[in-house]
């Protein structure tokens, strides 16, 4: 087991509730050797921070959240959360996947309470049930319960996924692109769903993201990585605007077109020309943390440590 | 059209029928001339040549026959005259048994075959090698452990229902989709839990589908293994009114042979409706 510093201090705790240090993901290369998909990604997450990760197609995204779920481990490096090493899947940390994975031959109760018996393995069913169809209400499916994953619309089937994950009631919640396959309408109200209830519950939250809007809607924090192989947290960014911003007239607000801007930017050029030109002073453990938009415009001497 | 397909159908389907049994009435309604000749001959030469009719029974013949067994057909007269339910229930009973045998190997060790690469890879070449065996080249073997006719048929319809088992088992819970492992994994079911929870429902429809062919093909190789190692059954029924001549008898066979196979076929396929799962 690879030692795990323990953390004493509460406060410190909370800093790094989520501590990723110093990962790596290879694969044998067809040729002999390896590819290595990513190495030394450093960042860590706040207790009850939502926190973005925007990067293309195939830079590594799925695999740190399938880390962090503990669906996989790391080649190099160690993730831990709130102190402790991931080894494995955990009932503390409720994955939301890309494709709902719903168990198509349970009802919409019977998918939420799977997962619920599965943490409470002395409840009754009734107990069961009445806590399943609690969450099940909370994201508005009150009167589809006894419908079968294939009765359901797509956004009925990622709210239900999003109702399984908070049954649990986890200490995290990893969201895989969990609105991607979602019409524009569908996706908006279930982002606001989704924000209401972290800001409710206060969950910690990993999500990966496409889309540069949604992140600003709802992160407070968003990882910038670089394209692959070899990908690498260019910066994390921190979101100037207001905590109590609403959807609708995020546009509107005087930072958004600066995040906006930045993130395109990094997505467009950034994350191609990156590890061509390695700004002066970037260290893989402490990736600049920067924030678009601030008053004083950024140099990179100015950044701060994340 | 006020009719529906179904009905058209049906229509076309009796009208087939009805020409089926008028042209089988004609081909045996007999060619005609009657020879004389000496009795002893004649009775050499059988009905053919004596009464002008054809020794091929009409459906009229085999309409009468069947009756005949509705009336009583469980009957029992001694080893070589027991009634067609007697027989088919000896059939049933014992593809029923060697089947079930089949059902409880087949199904964990496909279990275990689908989820460890490794037990699959070791096995696969005993499956390939028995797998293209006909199951009657198994009857001699087992006779000569066994020593009983009966209990070697059931080891026939054992072994030739278990392949199908197996195979459909072992693809099933090895393509269980990985995503619902996922779920069962983030959600730290056990071992069991999951075995039962996620794969065997994920799997059933496969497993069922497999245990369709192996009824289908166990209800084809009794009559075959009857046959060979007579005694009962309605394998042996058909050998033994084909030594009789008794054609209407055969034929009689054949149609409740087919309707048996039909109706295990669809209960499978009732249960085979039950778990399947639409995505
Ligand atoms: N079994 C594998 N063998 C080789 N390469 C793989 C394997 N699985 C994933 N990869 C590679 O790992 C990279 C990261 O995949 P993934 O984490 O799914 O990316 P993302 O979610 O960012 O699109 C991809 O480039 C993919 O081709
Ligand atoms: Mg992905």
């Amino acid at each position: 087991m690879t030692p795990v510093n323990l953390v004493v201090n509460d406060t410190a705790a909370n800093e790094k509730f989520i501590s990723i240090e110093g990962i790596a993901r290879r694969y044998p290369a067809p040729g002999g050797g390896s590819t290595t998909i990513f190495e030394n990604i450093w960042f860590s997450m706040k207790r009850g921070e939502f926190c973005c990760v925007i990067g293309h197609s195939g830079c590594g995204k799925t695999t740190v959240l399938n880390m962090l779920a503990g669906l996989e481990l790391p080649d190099d490096g160690v993730n831990i959360v709130d102190g402790y090493a991931i080894e494995g899947p955990s009932l503390d940390r409720a994955v939301i996947f890309q494709s709902h994975a719903l168990l198509p031959w349970r009802t919409v109760l019977g998918n939420v309470a799977y997962a619920v018996s599965s943490k409470w393995r002395d409840w009754k069913k009734d107990k069961v049930n009445a806590h399943a169809q609690k969450y099940i209400e909370l994201v508005g499916l009150g009167a589809s319960l006894h419908k079968r994953p294939s009765e359901l619309s797509g956004g009925m089937k990622q709210r239900v996924g999003i109702a399984r994950a908070l049954s649990i009631e986890p200490k995290m919640m990893l969201m895989d692109e969990p609105f991607s396959a979602l019409d524009a309408l569908t996706r908006g109200s279930l982002q606001d769903e989704v924000r209401r209830i972290c800001l409710d519950t206060g969950q910690s939250t990993f999500m990966i993201t496409h889309d540069v809007d949604e992140a600003i809607y709802l992160a407070d924090k968003i990882v910038l990585m670089t394209n692959g192989p070899g990908a690498m947290v260019a910066e994390i960014v921190e979101n100037p605007l207001p905590r109590n911003r609403d959807r609708i007239n995020l546009h509107k607000l005087p930072d958004y077109y600066a995040v906006r801007n930045h993130l395109i930017d990094f997505l467009v050029t950034g994350s191609k020309i990156f590890r061509d030109n390695i700004p002066a002073g970037y260290d893989p453990r402490k990736p600049p943390l920067v924030r678009p938009g601030a008053d004083k415009p950024l140099t990179p001497g100015d950044r701060k440590a994340a | 059209m006020l009719t529906s397909l179904n009905q058209r159908a049906l229509i076309v389907s009796l009208l087939i029928f009805g020409v089926f049994l008028l042209a089988w009435h004609l081909a045996t309604q007999g060619s005609g001339s009657v020879q004389q000749m000496d009795p002893e001959y004649a009775k050499l030469m059988g009905l053919t040549a004596t009464k002008g009719t054809s020794a091929m029974p009409g459906p009229l013949d085999v309409a009468a026959k069947i009756w005949e067994h509705l009336k009583s057909p469980f009957y029992d007269r001694g080893p070589n005259d027991k009634g067609i339910g007697i027989q088919l229930a000896y059939s049933i009973a014992r593809v029923m048994t060697g089947y079930f045998i089949a059902v409880l190997v087949a199904l964990p060790l496909g279990f275990l075959i689908g989820m460890s690469p490794m037990m699959s890879k070791a096995l696969d070449p005993f499956i390939q090698i028995m797998k293209p065996v006909s199951p009657l080249a198994w009857m001699p073997l087992a006779l000569y452990t066994i020593k009983d006719s009966s209990i070697s048929s059931i080891f026939v319809i054992f072994i030739c229902s278990v392949w199908p088992m197996l195979i459909n088992t072992a693809f099933g819970v090895a393509s269980v989709r990985k995503e619902w492992l996922n779920v069962a994994r983030t959600l730290e079911v056990t071992p069991i839990r999951k075995a039962f929870t996620i794969i065997l429902p994920a799997a059933a429809p496969t497993i069922f589908t497999g245990m369709r062919i192996s009824i289908g093909i166990a209800w084809l190789v009794i009559v075959a293994a009857e046959m060979l190692v007579g005694g009962t059954g309605i394998g042996y029924f058909v050998w033994n009114e084909w030594n009789n001549l008794s054609i209407s008898n055969v034929i009689v066979s054949i149609l409740v042979i087919g309707l048996v196979g039909m109706v295990l076929d669809q209960i499978l396929a009732m249960f085979a409706r039950m778990v399947t799962y639409p995505e």
